[in-house]
């Protein structure tokens, strides 16, 4: 190997940063390190695009403004009448009681999904490039995606909560309740992010995530509680909706927002399962976004 | 390699990057000195957007070193990233935000302050031409005005080393020269420029120096004058308003036998005389030629070599492809 290697003078000793007009570096620049506070504003900027990408584009609203409005009058018109058991208003209305707690997981659950596609169509444009070749934290890219999609899990859980008032849903005044079985949801939903990042990450291409995601989604929606009580089911099957992290999501909302049926163990096991899945996942997430050519 | 003492702001030594089998990088050695624009020639596949991808951290290497404005890929690359701008093959702009809230979220992301960040997005919408269409969203720019906010993108932070690469791929010659004016600009000021391209005429036009590769391995490297005079000059085209009267165009220069001009070829199917020339007075003396014998001339152009021809002559070796267009076959005589 050489051994010409003639270094910069002015950028080996001192800070790289303050030559003449130089944007401001923070002090400690040098080891490169990057502060929280330079952090939070560098995802604050990050955030602000993707708000500025979905004001640009408000179709891609339709998934957290539409689904919960479909899914409940589907859920609710079409299965409420049977599914109560009896026939008439009064089955649908213990129905619409039951239901609309559930369905907070399942919204943050299926926004979530959609995270996977956008990553993986970002990385296919110059502008990932970008961002990486900058002084930011790479992982800032990523958090300020979580943020806005969370953003849109409470957009979702919202539209929800209103066409559930809308049906007959009545809390009963369990507005804090109501306010807990939201920031649980919005956890809950934040955890998943992270699978689906890394799902976005590793597939090739945008459709394979979306065919994949799909796969992931549907047994867990309707191997839960959200739609019905799972009594009835085998016990094998059993086994599994009791696992199943939506269903803790979905037992916390109702024992909340109704002020029945078991608290304390179902939003134990939805932080256990939240807090568990984002540490698992978010590491790897963010490594192998780091790594990724 | 020169031991006095100039200081480099791009150093590169015995640079490997494979990726399996191929070999992007094979041993690349390339030194950019403070303030000069170096050009990396080579074909689609040669290793240059590699090379680019190595110097800016998105890819770490597998052998060798590389420092920029002092600071290592591998082991600095944060205090790397604060010295350099890139501008890619592809427009790396986002294309859903405007021009200005491109520009403005870059500036935040380089540490600026609201109002300087907005202040400096202004200044460099103004100095690209691109005021007008600040508001508007990218994906609605054409071809040039996206690669003039990807240039302006890359001048926010001021970096030390700008990396160009590929600047003009893709851009047809009227946006091309847009781009060109606007590098040279940049050049004026006084920035370390790594300009990646596949055109011998936009290398000659931007670079001081230049580094010819080939399958990750150099071929040529040197001032651009030097490289030029190895390669040989232009090739002139005359397209005579009769394309019966090509062949008849060759003999009469053939005849005349002017002052270091040789190698006239007709070609049927373009309908043009080709001929080598080195110099603006054999330029002058073929044309003043044909007029004199009375040749109706439809059209008149020169050629810079093409990349193969430059490879021709560097290397003696055929160039790649073999079905190029033959109307510009002659020049590496």
């Amino acid at each position: 190997m050489s051994t010409a290697t003639v270094k910069a003078p002015q950028s080996s000793g001192t800070s790289p940063g303050p030559g003449a007009g130089s944007a401001p570096v923070k002090p400690g620049a040098d080891e490169g390190r990057i502060g929280l506070r330079a952090n939070l504003r560098h995802i604050s900027a990050l955030v602000r695009r993707n708000a500025l990408q979905i004001k640009q584009d408000p179709e891609s609203m339709m998934d957290a403004l539409l689904m919960p409005i479909i899914f409940t009058l589907l859920f609710v018109f079409v299965f409420g009448g049977a599914i109560g058991g009896g026939s008439g208003g009064s089955s649908r209305d213990q129905y619409i009681q039951y239901l609309i707690p559930g369905m907070m997981g399942m919204m943050g659950m299926s926004i979530a999904m959609a995270v996977g596609t956008g990553i993986n169509e970002d990385f296919r444009k110059g502008v990932m490039d970008r961002f990486r070749s900058m002084p930011i934290a790479r992982s800032s890219v990523l958090i300020a995606k979580s943020v806005v999609e969370v953003g849109r899990m409470l957009v979702a859980v919202t539209v929800l909560l209103i066409v559930g008032f809308a049906v007959g849903f009545d809390i009963h005044g369990h507005w804090l309740g109501m306010l807990g079985a939201v920031g649980l949801t919005a956890l809950f939903g934040a955890s998943l992010l992270w699978i689906f990042i890394l799902l976005g990450l590793t597939m090739s291409t945008a459709q394979a995530v979306q065919g994949v995601s799909f796969l992931v989604l549907m047994p867990l929606q309707f191997g839960s509680s959200i739609f019905v009580p799972t009594g009835t089911m085998p016990g094998w099957l059993k086994a599994f909706t009791d696992v199943n992290p939506l269903t803790h999501v979905a037992d916390s909302a109702r024992g909340l927002m109704l002020g029945e049926g078991a608290v304390a163990n179902p939003v134990m096991w939805t932080v256990i399962w939240s807090v568990g899945l984002t540490l698992l996942t978010a590491p790897v997430a963010i490594s192998k976004f780091r790594k990724k050519t | 390699m020169t031991r006095e003492k100039t200081t480099n702001a791009v150093e590169v030594r015995g640079l490997v990057k494979h990726f399996g089998e191929t070999k992007a990088v094979d041993g690349i050695d390339l030194d950019v000195r403070e303030g000069t624009v170096m050009g990396v020639l080579g074909p689609n596949g040669a290793g240059k957007t590699t090379l680019v991808r190595v110097l800016s951290t998105l890819l770490q290497p597998d052998a060798g070193t590389a420092t920029v404005a002092g600071y290592d890929v591998v082991r600095q690359p944060r205090q790397l990233r604060r010295t350099i701008g890139l501008t890619g093959q592809y427009a790396s702009v986002d294309e859903k935000l405007s021009g200005r809230e491109n520009l403005y979220m870059i500036g935040r992301l380089l540490d600026l302050s609201r109002t300087a960040a907005r202040k400096r997005a202004d200044e460099l919408l103004e100095r690209f031409s691109l005021t007008e269409a600040a508001k508007r969203p990218a994906s609605k720019y054409s071809g040039g005005m996206r690669r003039r906010l990807d240039l302006a993108a890359s001048m926010i932070g001021r970096p030390k080393v700008l990396y160009l690469d590929e600047p003009t791929t893709g851009l047809d010659p009227r946006t091309r020269n847009e781009v060109w004016d606007e590098v040279q600009n940049i050049v004026a000021d006084g920035n370390t420029v790594l300009l990646t391209t596949q055109y011998m005429e936009e290398a000659e036009r931007l670079a001081s120096e230049l580094t010819v590769i080939d399958r990750g391995r150099i071929i040529a490297e040197g001032k651009v004058p030097e490289l030029k005079a190895k390669v040989g000059g232009r090739t002139l085209e005359v397209r005579p308003v009769d394309p019966g009267e090509l062949s008849r165009m060759v003999g009469a220069l053939a005849q005349a036998g002017l002052d270091g001009v040789s190698g006239a070829t007709a070609s049927e199917e373009a309908g043009v005389v080709t001929v080598p020339i080195v110099s603006d007075e054999q330029l002058t003396a073929v044309v003043g030629l044909l007029g004199e014998r009375g040749f109706a001339i439809a059209d008149i152009a020169t050629h810079l070599p093409s990349l193969d021809e430059v490879f021709l002559a560097l290397t003696g070796e055929k160039a790649t492809h073999e079905d190029e267009k033959n109307e510009l076959e002659e020049v590496a005589a």
